[in-house]
C-alpha cells in the first residue's frame, strides 16, 4: 500500500510551512484529533467544527484524497452508479468548516502524552482522541487468503480500486463462468452488504452473461434480510445464486489465489472470479492505541467513549456498542451523540441525551428496493435496541421503486451531512 | 365465519386501534350530504361523478392515495399512496381535518374541518358511494372516523431550539439541510404547527412511513416541539 497521497490540505495556508510535522494552529483552544474520514470520522469532525463556532481546533486524519463511500458502492457493480458518484473529497471540510484535515496515515497514538504520531513524521497532539478507522481483515481468516492475495482474489470491501478491480473481473468473466462470493461471519461491515452484491453482481451477469453461476460459501446459517433476498434471487435471477450455507458446510472453506479454485466442504471448484470478504475487526490504529478487547473496542454508550481511556473515544465500525449493526448510518448517527458530547466537555455546552438510529436499504434488482431500520437508546451496559421495522416479501413494484428513490435520498443526505 | 361476524370483527379492530371517538355511531349521512357542499366545487360523487378540479369520490374507501388513474396527484400525496396509505375512516378524517398537516403537498387548497362531528358526518356520507360490505365481505367498516387533532396543550409547548438542533442531527442523516427534496422531502423552514402535527402523525401511526413511524415514535412532546422550533428557521 503506497502512502505516497500522504500530504495536507488545510483551511489556512498556515498548513504548507508545516508539512513534515503538522502543529496545531490555535494555541489554547481545545484540541479534537479525529482519526478515519469516512461516515462516523467526517460527521463527528464537521458537527464539532460547525457547532462550536470556531471554540474547538478539529484536525481530521485521512489518508486518502478521494473518498468512497462503501455504502453504494454495490451499486456501481450492478451498473447503477459510476465510481465518481460515490467519489467525495475533503474540501469542504477545509475550506468552510475550518478543520484542518491531514492526508496521512496514523501509526500510533501516545496516551501519556495525548498524541496521535503520523506516517510521514510528526506528532498531533490532542485533548479528545476520536477514532473511526472502520474495518481491517482478521489474519489468516480464510486458508489461503491474505492480503497479498487481494489482486486475485479482491475483497472489494474497503470501497475504491478494490471495487474497481471486482467490477473488472466480473465483466471479463467467460461465458458461462463462475462468481464465488467467500461471505464474513459475524459481526462485519454492513450486514446486508455481501447479499446485496450478490444481487448487483446477479443483475449485471443477468443482462451480459446470463448463464454464468453464482456460488456464495456462507459460514452463516442466516443473513440480515434473508427472506428479502432470497425472494429475490428467486424471482429475478432464477437459478443463478447458490447460497450455501453453514448447513451445508459453507464455513468450511479454503481458496487457492494461484490456482483460482475454491474448496467449500471438501469439494474443489474452478472459479473465474472470487470475492473474498474475510472477518474483520476494527481498524489497525484501535489496537495501536490499546482501546480494544478481542477485535473490537469496547465503548460506553452515552457518549462513544472507550472503556479503556475516557480521552479516546470510537466510532463506527470499529467500536463495540451493543446492538447496532456496522453501517454507515450507525457510525454518522454514533458520531453526532459523540460530537455532542465531546463539545459539551471541551466548551461546557449543553449534553443532551443519547439517541441512536439506523436504517439499512439494499437494491435487489432495478427500481426494487428494501429496507431494515431501528432505533435504540443508551443503556449502562450497551447501546440497546429499541424499536424496528423491515421491509415485507412480497410488497408491490410501486412501494420497492419508492424504497429505492428513498435510499438515493438517503445517500444525498449522508454525504452531505458528512462532508458538507 | 358469516359476513355478519366478520363485520362485527372489523368494528372491534377500528375500536382497539383507536384513541378516541371509537364509541360514537356513525355519522349522518343526510347532515353529511350538507357538509359535503364545501367540498362540490371541486369534488364529484355519486353516479356518473367525474374528476374536475379534485378527484371523484366514488369507491374512495380502501383505496390507495393517488390511486386513481387519469388524476394528476401532488408529488406528496403519490408518495403517501406509494408508501402504503389508503383510505379509510380513520385516514381520511385525519386528511379532511388538515390536509396540509397530513400530506404537506397536497394541492387540496381547503383549510380542512375542524369539527368531528361535522367529519363523522361528512364520512358516512362518502361512505355510501364505496363498497359495501354487506356485499363484499372485505370492505371498510362504516365506523366512523377517530378524532386525530392533537391536543391544544401538545401544540402550546414552546420548543427549545438549542435542544432541536441537537435532536435534529437524527433527522439530517436523510433530510438535507439545504432544503432539498429529491427522493426525501424537504422539512426546513415549516410553520411550527404545521412540523407539531406531522410528527405526531408519524408518531399515532396516522403517517404511513415506517422509518418516520419508528424516529417519532420515540420522540416527547417537548422533543417534537424543539425540533418544531429549530426547524422553522435553521439558520
Amino acid at each position: 500500500m503506497t502512502l505516497n497521497r500522504r500530504a495536507f490540505v488545510g483551511a489556512a495556508g498556515m498548513m504548507a510551512a508545516s508539512l513534515a510535522a503538522p502543529t496545531v494552529l490555535a494555541q489554547g483552544k481545545p484540541r479534537v484529533v479525529v482519526v478515519g474520514g469516512g461516515a462516523g470520522g467526517a460527521t463527528v469532525a464537521r458537527y464539532l467544527a460547525k457547532d462550536s463556532k470556531g471554540a474547538i481546533d478539529v484536525t481530521l486524519i485521512e489518508p486518502t484524497r478521494t473518498y468512497y463511500t462503501c455504502f453504494f458502492s454495490n451499486l456501481y457493480l450492478g451498473g447503477f452508479k459510476n465510481l465518481s458518484d460515490i467519489a467525495h473529497s475533503y474540501g469542504t471540510l477545509a475550506a468552510e468548516y475550518g478543520i484542518n484535515v491531514v492526508h496521512d496515515w496514523a501509526i500510533g497514538v501516545d496516551r501519556d502524552t495525548k498524541s496521535v504520531s503520523l506516517a510521514g513524521g510528526g506528532k498531533v497532539p490532542y485533548d479528545k482522541l476520536i477514532l473511526s478507522p472502520g474495518i481491517d481483515f482478521v489474519d489468516g481468516a480464510v486458508e489461503g487468503w491474505d492480503m497479498s492475495a487481494q489482486n486475485k482474489m479482491p475483497h472489494a470491501y474497503k470501497a475504491g480500486s478494490q471495487t474497481e478491480l471486482l467490477k473488472a473481473q466480473i465483466m471479463a468473466m467467460p461465458e458461462g463462468g463462475t462468481f464465488c462470493m467467500v461471505a464474513p461471519p459475524n459481526p462485519f461491515r454492513c450486514p446486508p452488504g455481501p447479499y446485496e452484491r450478490i444481487s448487483m453482481v446477479a443483475h449485471v451477469l443477468k443482462k451480459t452473461n446470463p448463464t454464468a453461476k453464482i456460488i456464495v460459501a456462507d459460514p452463516k446459517a442466516k443473513f440480515s434480510k434473508m427472506a428479502l433476498f432470497q425472494e429475490g434471487w428467486a424471482n429475478n435471477y432464477e437459478g443463478m445464486v447458490d447460497w450455501i450455507g453453514e448447513d451445508f458446510g459453507g464455513g468450511n472453506v479454503s481458496v487457492n489465489p494461484d490456482a483460482m479454485t475454491v474448496s467449500i466442504d471438501g469439494e474443489e471448484t474452478k472459479v473465474d472470479v472470487c470475492n473474498v470478504i474475510p472477518a474483520m475487526k476494527a481498524g489497525r490504529i484501535a489496537e495501536m492505541a490499546g482501546v480494544t478487547d478481542g477485535n473490537w473496542a469496547p465503548v460506553n454508550a452515552s457518549d462513544m467513549s472507550t472503556k479503556a481511556d475516557p480521552d479516546i473515544y470510537v466510532l463506527g465500525d470499529a467500536s463495540q456498542q451493543g446492538d447496532m449493526p456496522k453501517s454507515g448510518f450507525s457510525a454518522n448517527s454514533q458520531a453526532k451523540v459523540c460530537a455532542n458530547a465531546v463539545r459539551g466537555a471541551l466548551t461546557g455546552s449543553r449534553v443532551f441525551p443519547a439517541k441512536f438510529a439506523n436504517t439499512c436499504w439494499s437494491l435487489i434488482d432495478t427500481d426494487n428496493g428494501v429496507k431494515v431500520g431501528a432505533t435504540y437508546e443508551a443503556t449502562p451496559e450497551k447501546i440497546a435496541k429499541v424499536d424496528g421495522f423491515i421491509s415485507q416479501t412480497g410488497e408491490g413494484a410501486d412501494l420497492r421503486r419508492a424504497t429505492y428513490e428513498e435510499s438515493l435520498g438517503w445517500y444525498a443526505g449522508i454525504t452531505s451531512d458528512m462532508f458538507g | 365465519m358469516g359476513k355478519r361476524a366478520l363485520i362485527t370483527s372489523l368494528f372491534l379492530t377500528v375500536a382497539a386501534v383507536s384513541t378516541a371517538a371509537a364509541t360514537e355511531e356513525l355519522g349522518d349521512t343526510d347532515a353529511g350530504k350538507v357538509v359535503f357542499k364545501k367540498c362540490q366545487g371541486c369534488h364529484q360523487v355519486g353516479q356518473g361523478a367525474k374528476n374536475k378540479i379534485g378527484p371523484h369520490l366514488n369507491g374512495v374507501f380502501g383505496r390507495k392515495a393517488a390511486g386513481l388513474e387519469g388524476f394528476r396527484y401532488s408529488k406528496s400525496l403519490e408518495r403517501a399512496g406509494r408508501s402504503g396509505l389508503e383510505w379509510h375512516a380513520d385516514t381520511l378524517s385525519a386528511y379532511v381535518e388538515n390536509p396540509r398537516a397530513f400530506a404537506s403537498g397536497t394541492r387540496m387548497s381547503f383549510r380542512g374541518l375542524k369539527d368531528a362531528e361535522d367529519r363523522a358526518n361528512l364520512i358516512a356520507y362518502l361512505r355510501l358511494f364505496s363498497d359495501n360490505p354487506a356485499d363484499i365481505p372485505e370492505a371498510d367498516p362504516t365506523a366512523v372516523g377517530t378524532d386525530h387533532s392533537v391536543d391544544p396543550e401538545i401544540l402550546a409547548i414552546q420548543g427549545d431550539p438549542e435542544y432541536g438542533a441537537y435532536l435534529s442531527s437524527e433527522c439530517t442523516t436523510c433530510h438535507q439541510i439545504e432544503g432539498s427534496d429529491e427522493g426525501i422531502p424537504s422539512i426546513v423552514y415549516w410553520n411550527e404547527e404545521d412540523f407539531v402535527v406531522a410528527l405526531h402523525a408519524y408518531k399515532e401511526n396516522q403517517r404511513l412511513h415506517p422509518v418516520m413511524q419508528m424516529i417519532a415514535g420515540r420522540l416527547s412532546n417537548e422533543e417534537i416541539a424543539a425540533l418544531a422550533a429549530y426547524f422553522k428557521d435553521p439558520e
